[in-house]
Order: C-alpha cells, then sequence, then structure tokens
C-alpha cells in the first residue's frame, strides 16, 4: 500500500537528513517508528504526504506516486497529525477544524456532517463539535487532532510522536484508541511501552538512515541493538 | 526540521575590521551613502559607479560574498514595474516607438536614464542595507539606535518584537502546513471551498495566533517581573563614539557629499 | 520562504524602496512619522503600564507573523494580511501604532523589504494611516453598531480595506511626488489594492470575530461596545456574502473612479513643483496614449478612464506574470523547513 524507495533528502543548506530510505507497509499495518531526537522521524513523516520531497527516490501510497499531479489526492490518503494538536487545531472550533479537510474536498454539507461526526465518534468526542479547543484538555486536543484527518478517510495515518506529554490515563486511552482503528500507520515515538503494545512491527532511524526493521519482539529482545540507538526497553 | 531563521537574519559571521567596527559608525555611514544616492541627479553614471565601488569593496573587505549580496539585493527588483512607466512618460528625444491601433508608446532618450537611475539607485541602496545588515549583529543595531537617541521603548519593542519573530513565524509555519497537509481534493471533485471559506479560515488562523502571542507576552511579562522588572528599560552605560570613530563617520559622510556636489557641478 | 515573500510583497506593492522617493518627499515623511512615532510613545507613556512593552513586542511578532498566513486567490496570487485595522482594532491606537512600526521597521532591515531612508514613509503609509484609519473610523463606528455581529464584521471589513486603500493612496502620492507618472501609477495601484483589500477585510473580519468570541477580555479597546451574547454566535454564511457583496461594490465603485480623482494630474504635479519638490520639469507629455485620452472618445472623463484603465491592466499583467515566475521559482523552497 504504501512503498517507499531509495528515498534521500537534503534540508536546503546541504545537510543530510535522509539517505536511501526503503520500507514498505501493508494495509492495516501498524508500524513503530524509532530512533533518537534529529534521526530524521518527522522528516521522513513529511514525505509520506508530500510536505517535503526528497532529491531522489520515490514515495507510492495506493499506487499513487507522489508528484504534483497527484499531491492533493495523496493528501486525502495520508493523514498527517502533528506532535503539537496547538499546530493542527488551527479553527475556533471542533467542528470547524474536523470539518476542513471534507469542505476543501469539495463535499456536500450533508456528507461533511456525516464524516465529522463519525471522526469524533471514532476518537471518543462525540458531542464536542462546538467546543473551542482552547478550552480543551491535550488528551481531548490529541484526540480531536487525529478526528481532523480520520473525517478525511484515509488509508494511512502518519503520527508524530502521540503519546508525548499525556497523562498515565490519557495516554492509556489513546493506546486504546490506536489499537482500534482499522487503518494502516506510522507513528514517530519515543514511547517504549506503547510500542510494545500497540505495534507488531518496528522501524529504527538514526542519522537518517534505516538501521533496523523488525517485528517488534524480535527488536526488543535485541540489548545491543537497543542499546546503541539509545532505545530502552519497556 | 530545518529552520527557516537563516533566512530571516541576514547575519554572516565572519572576521573582519567591518564586522568589528562600532555598529552606531556603521549604520550612521550606511544612512549617509543611501541619502546621497536619493540625491544624486538622474544619469550621473560616475558618481553611481563611484559609489558601488565602494559598497563592493566594503563587501569584498567584509568576506561575505560579492555573490551571494548580489543575489540577495534583486529583492526589490519587482518594485521597479511602477518605475518602469518613467521610459514613456520624459520629454525627451525620441529612441523608439511603437504604435498598435489608436495607441502610441514612446521612449524616450530622457525617459531611459530616469529609469536605469532609478533602478541602479535602488540597487545599490539595497546593497548597502545587505551589507549593514551582513557585519552587523541585531542586537548591537539595537544597542546602536538607542545610543542614537530613540526612545528606549521602541527600541525595547523592537528587541521583544524580533526575539519572538522567529517563535511566532515557525508557529504560523506549522499552521500553515497543518493546513496544507489537509488540503486534499478527490479525483474529478473541485476542491478547496469557497474564496470566503479559504479567507475566513486564515482569519482564524490569525486570530489563533494573536491569542496565542497574548498570553506568551504575558508569560513573557510575568518572567520578566519575577526577575526584577519594574517597568523602567534600563541598560548598561554606553562608552561614546571614540575621536578617531567621529572623525571617521564624519570623513564618509563628507565624502558622500563631495560626490553628490561633484555630480551636480559637472553633470 | 524568501521568494514567497518577494512574490506576495509584490502584489501587495506597499514596501517602497531607496531609490524610488525623490529625498526630500523622503525628508517629509522621516518628519510626520518622527511626530506620530513621538505622539504614540508619550501616549503609551500615560495611557498604558509596563506590562505593555512585552505585549507590544510580541504583537510586533505577531502580525509579522500573521502576514505569513496566506490564502490562494485567484491562479497562483494569494491574498494575506497587513494587519494595521486589526492592530488598531484589538490593541487601541497607540500600541497599534507602535507595533506596527516595529514591523515594517523589521521588515526593511531584515528583508530589505523596504529601503532605509524610505522608511519614514513606509512606516507612516502602513504603521500610521493605517492604524489611524482603523481608529478614527472603527471606534465612531463600533459606538454605533458595536454591539451587533454583523456592525462588528461590518466595521472589521469597512476600516481594513479603507486602511488598505489609504496606505495605497499613500504610497502613489510619495511615488508621485518623487517624479513618477500620475496617470499611471495611481489608477494602477488604487484599482490593484481595491481588491487586496478585500482580502484583508475578510482575514480582519474573521480574526475580529473569532478573538472577540474567544477571548473577549483581551479587547480592552473594544470591550466596551461589544455585546458579548450576540457575538457568542458563529457567524452564518449569508452574512458573510452580504458583506463580501457590499466590498466588492466598495472596490470596484473605486477603481471606477481612481482614474477621475486623478483626473487632473497636472494640478498634482504643479503643486510638486511649487513646493520645489521636483527639480525635474514636469511637464511632460504622456506619451503612452497621445495626450492621455482615446481617439474616439474625446476629451472627456470616460476617455481618462478608459486611458488609465488601460494603463493599469498593462501594468497589472506585468506584475501577475512576475508574480507567476516567482511563484514558480518559490514552490520548492516553500515546502522545506
Amino acid at each position: 500500500m504504501l512503498t517507499v524507495q531509495r528515498l534521500s533528502y537534503r534540508y536546503p543548506d546541504g545537510t543530510p537528513a535522509l539517505h536511501d530510505i526503503n520500507l514498505q507497509i501493508a494495509a492495516g499495518e501498524k508500524v513503530a517508528l524509532l530512533g533518537p531526537n534529529g534521526a530524521g522521524k518527522s522528516t521522513l513523516l513529511l514525505h509520506l504526504n508530500g510536505v517535503l520531497r526528497g532529491q531522489d527516490g520515490s514515495v507510492v501510497i495506493d499506487g499513487l506516486t507522489v508528484n504534483d499531479q497527484h499531491i492533493r489526492t495523496v493528501r486525502a490518503r495520508v493523514g498527517m497529525v502533528f506532535q503539537d494538536p496547538d499546530d493542527q487545531l488551527f479553527s475556533p472550533t471542533v467542528f470547524d477544524d474536523v470539518a476542513f479537510g471534507p469542505i476543501h474536498m469539495g463535499l456536500q454539507r450533508a456528507e461533511v456532517e456525516a464524516r465529522v461526526e463519525r471522526a469524533l465518534a471514532q476518537v471518543g468526542m462525540a458531542g464536542n463539535e462546538q467546543r473551542m479547543p482552547h478550552h480543551m484538555s491535550l488528551g481531548q486536543r490529541k484526540r480531536v487532532a487525529i478526528a481532523t484527518v480520520l473525517s478525511m478517510s484515509p488509508t494511512l495515518l502518519a503520527l508524530d510522536e502521540p503519546s508525548a506529554g499525556l497523562d498515565p490515563r490519557a495516554r492509556r486511552g489513546l493506546i486504546e484508541l490506536l489499537q482500534e482503528l482499522p487503518l494502516a500507520m506510522l507513528v514517530s515515538t519515543h514511547d517504549m511501552r506503547m510500542v510494545a503494545e500497540v505495534f507488531p512491527r518496528t522501524i529504527v532511524l538514526s542519522q537518517g538512515r534505516i538501521v533496523a526493521d523488525a517485528a517488534t519482539t524480535t527488536l526488543l529482545a535485541d540489548v545491543d541493538l537497543l542499546e546503541r540507538y539509545g532505545l530502552e526497553r519497556p | 526540521m530545518a529552520t527557516p531563521h537563516l533566512l530571516l537574519d541576514r547575519y554572516i559571521d565572519a572576521e573582519s575590521p567591518l564586522h568589528a567596527q562600532d555598529a552606531r559608525v556603521k549604520l550612521l555611514l550606511t544612512l549617509a551613502l543611501v541619502v546621497a544616492l536619493a540625491l544624486l541627479p538622474a544619469g550621473a553614471w560616475v558618481a553611481l559607479l563611484v559609489f558601488a565601488l565602494i559598497i563592493w569593496t566594503a563587501v569584498y573587505q567584509a568576506h561575505i560574498g560579492l555573490l551571494r549580496t548580489m543575489r540577495r539585493s534583486l529583492v526589490a527588483l519587482p518594485f521597479a514595474l511602477v518605475a518602469v512607466t518613467l521610459l514613456i512618460t520624459r520629454p525627451g528625444e525620441l529612441l523608439l516607438s511603437w504604435s498598435f491601433g489608436p495607441w502610441r508608446l514612446a521612449i524616450t532618450d530622457a525617459g531611459v536614464t530616469a529609469f536605469l537611475s532609478v533602478l541602479v539607485k535602488s540597487w545599490l541602496s539595497v546593497q548597502a542595507m545587505l551589507l549593514l545588515m551582513s557585519i552587523t549583529h541585531f542586537a548591537d543595531l539595537l544597542r546602536a539606535l538607542r545610543q542614537l537617541r530613540l526612545p528606549p521603548v521602541l527600541v525595547a519593542i523592537l528587541g521583544f518584537a524580533y526575539r519572538y519573530l522567529f517563535i511566532m513565524t515557525d508557529e504560523a509555519q506549522r499552521m500553515l502546513r497543518a493546513r496544507e497537509c489537509r488540503s486534499a481534493a478527490l479525483p474529478g471533485q473541485p476542491a478547496g471551498g469557497s474564496i470566503t471559506w479559504r479567507a475566513a479560515v486564515v482569519g482564524r488562523m490569525v486570530g489563533t495566533l494573536f491569542i496565542r502571542a497574548y498570553e506568551r507576552s504575558e508569560r513573557v511579562y510575568v518572567a520578566m517581573l519575577s526577575r526584577g522588572f519594574n517597568g523602567n528599560l534600563v541598560s548598561l552605560d554606553e562608552r561614546p563614539l571614540s575621536p578617531n570613530e567621529r572623525g571617521f563617520t564624519l570623513l564618509g559622510t563628507a565624502a558622500a557629499a563631495a560626490v553628490v556636489w561633484a555630480s551636480y557641478l559637472f553633470g | 520562504m524568501n521568494w514567497q515573500n518577494i512574490a506576495d510583497g509584490l502584489v501587495l506593492g506597499l514596501h517602497i524602496p531607496d531609490g524610488f522617493l525623490s529625498a526630500p518627499v523622503a525628508l517629509i515623511w522621516w518628519v510626520l512619522t518622527i511626530g506620530a512615532l513621538a505622539l504614540a510613545v508619550q501616549r503609551v507613556g500615560v495611557e498604558l503600564n509596563e506590562r505593555q512593552v512585552p505585549l507590544m513586542g510580541v504583537m510586533a511578532a505577531f502580525i509579522f507573523a500573521g502576514q505569513m498566513l496566506n490564502f490562494p486567490v485567484l491562479g497562483g496570487t494569494s491574498g494575506h494580511l497587513l494587519g494595521g485595522a486589526l492592530a488598531a482594532l484589538l490593541l487601541g491606537p497607540w500600541a497599534g501604532v507602535l507595533v506596527m512600526s516595529a514591523v515594517v521597521t523589521l521588515q526593511a532591515l531584515l528583508f530589505q523589504d523596504g529601503g532605509l531612508l524610505a522608511i519614514g514613509a513606509n512606516v507612516f503609509n502602513m504603521g500610521v494611516a493605517t492604524v489611524a484609519i482603523g481608529y478614527l473610523l472603527g471606534m465612531p463606528l463600533l459606538r454605533t453598531f458595536g454591539g451587533k455581529r454583523w456592525g462588528l464584521m461590518l466595521i472589521g471589513f469597512i476600516t481594513a480595506w479603507l486602511s488598505v486603500m489609504a496606505a495605497a493612496l499613500l504610497t502613489s502620492l510619495q511615488l508621485v511626488f518623487s517624479g513618477l507618472s500620475a496617470t499611471v501609477v495611481f489608477p494602477a495601484m488604487i484599482f490593484v489594492h481595491a481588491f487586496i483589500g478585500i482580502g484583508e477585510g475578510l482575514i480582519t473580519v474573521a480574526a475580529l470575530a473569532f478573538v472577540v468570541s474567544t477571548r473577549p477580555d483581551l479587547v480592552s479597546s473594544l470591550a466596551g461596545f461589544l455585546n458579548k451574547e450576540a457575538l457568542q454566535q458563529p457567524v452564518d454564511k449569508r452574512t458573510i456574502g452580504l458583506v463580501t457583496f457590499v466590498g466588492l461594490g466598495f472596490a470596484a465603485l473605486a477603481a471606477l473612479l481612481s482614474p477621475l480623482a486623478s483626473g487632473d494630474p497636472d494640478g498634482l504635479e504643479r503643486v510638486a513643483e511649487n513646493q520645489g519638490f521636483l527639480e525635474r520639469a514636469m511637464d511632460a507629455p504622456y506619451t503612452i496614449i497621445p495626450d492621455y485620452t482615446v481617439p474616439f472618445l474625446g476629451e472627456t472623463p470616460l476617455s481618462t478612464i478608459a486611458a488609465g484603465m488601460i494603463g493599469l491592466l498593462i501594468l497589472f499583467a506585468l506584475m501577475y506574470g512576475l508574480a507567476l515566475v516567482l511563484r514558480g521559482r518559490s514552490s520548492d523552497s516553500r515546502t522545506r523547513s
């Protein structure tokens, strides 16, 4: 479903950020993306929907190559959720924000409302349409942020550190939400316990390269590898 | 993520006598140069060449890259379109003329001179500014402004604005990116919503940014209070300019004035 | 981002670089700006407390960043905020002037967006005039219509639109006094900004409505005039449509009337000459269109309008073309960072 081939990216000032990235994700597969800060996790996620484009290599999603021609369609397929929900939520009410994607896609009013309702129900925030992000807890805002892309019916979720900063209860709720959502996902995180619970497969990124891509159980048993890349055992 | 900060700050770190010079001297001389350029009559090519050579020598001396400065100095170019009309509205000897339909477009020699003069003046002024900003830390420039008797409140506002510019533009860029990521389309379906809707979305983003900025300023204020800020903007006593620095500034200004004077005299 | 700024700045066209203003014109506006700033500094000192210093600094950063928030309008051009009217309505006149002046100054220093000698004129156009319009017009209107939602919308729209027009008008005036042709500069600037002002108006309205419904406590200058309950309700589509319609009418009217406003450009230039602003003789024939008339229409106002329109259409096409070229160059730099 998602195929990344020989993807390389350098920042405009020439600093290399990603080098020769190859990966595939099947429909419905949930994959964790680990690695120290600055390893290129966020940069890789931003390539999936074409916000960044590599100088080399290709990203193909549902048979569509990420390029100028397909970019708008690709953005409906890949639901990108940023780490800080305050960046993601730029509208005054929850409804406006969750409706942004569907309205932009040119859907009819009834369809927009149905999608908003469904997306909010999926993240357990039904009935909060008229609330302001401003007045909600971080956990709630994270859920709404996920709803803002679910309303676009994506096939892949790309989440950037979804559990960072959450209190234990909100984190627990998020883990359950990720387990329930029947979508493929690539999730960058430092939360090893969440990785063990939610993601059958894990990719480790270091200095812009994939240094490990294996079943999570295998990977977590490899003490050497964990040590080398500064990862903790859950 | 790459930062846009490099694009916001023109300062180029290098070791040079120009970098080490007091910011007041650099600011005043730049101002003198820009004023001199503005005072030049149209067609004072020799004077323009003199100023260009002064700027380019300084750029070379400062090790900030002649090419880079040239490239960056193109920012004011689009505005030149406004001056295009000079070509065809000055009386003078006819150089070229076209007729199409009932209209006639005529370019005169005086028009060409006026247009090119404006263009070159503008281009050199931008280079002078770039030079100043490339060899002077913004903080030093602020201090210079304060020493040159700009009201402390204004300097303080500029200082805070500069400090939070990076944070606010980052925030704005992240919002734009979040919007971009959800600006999707379905195949065969017109996308983008209505123009008023798009404007309203931006308006609310602006409102959101305002509230976040306001709240941040309150936190900044509390942090200042907790470190003893009592409403007075104090700064350390600054040394006055040395006789040498004064002399240098005066000399430079006088030289610029002389070039302008000469160009009227012999132009 | 760099090229992006330029493309936007080009469309906005209000940051005068050095070289375009004659020294006397630049100087006069320096004097006016210094006067306005001195007054603002004094009044801020009297009316506000020290809390306002960090606030104004951060607010200047906010306006700067807010100007980056744009939305696509038509084929590659984009609408975005200038912010003068918004600053006046949100922060009050004196703080508004200081904030906007800081923004314009920083743009000149950091981006060379507007010249050094031209800072006086640019600060006055974008920092003083816009805020003055926003406040002088906004406050009486607020007193009359402030309690109603549509009232706030209309006030936001009108003040924002007019503040852009005022800035464009002043910019044109300065350029004309500096020797550029009034017959092209005036109609072109005013025509283009009549439409840019609509974007400004829409953004200002939406931003105001949002702030007022979310944190009405923050806008002390507005608070006295607002009926919070009425403003809490979201604004419906029909109101937006109506306000836009009225604004469009305004804009079209101004565009049509603008050549008339400068129907006697020679008069304007004669003033300039008498004041000694111009060293060059300005009895120039307008050779772009002989005698500045369209032959078959004769020497009528209609002919002046037609001639002005043709001139500004040429200019507009040029600017538009360049904007597209710059946009093409910026598309890859826009996606970084």
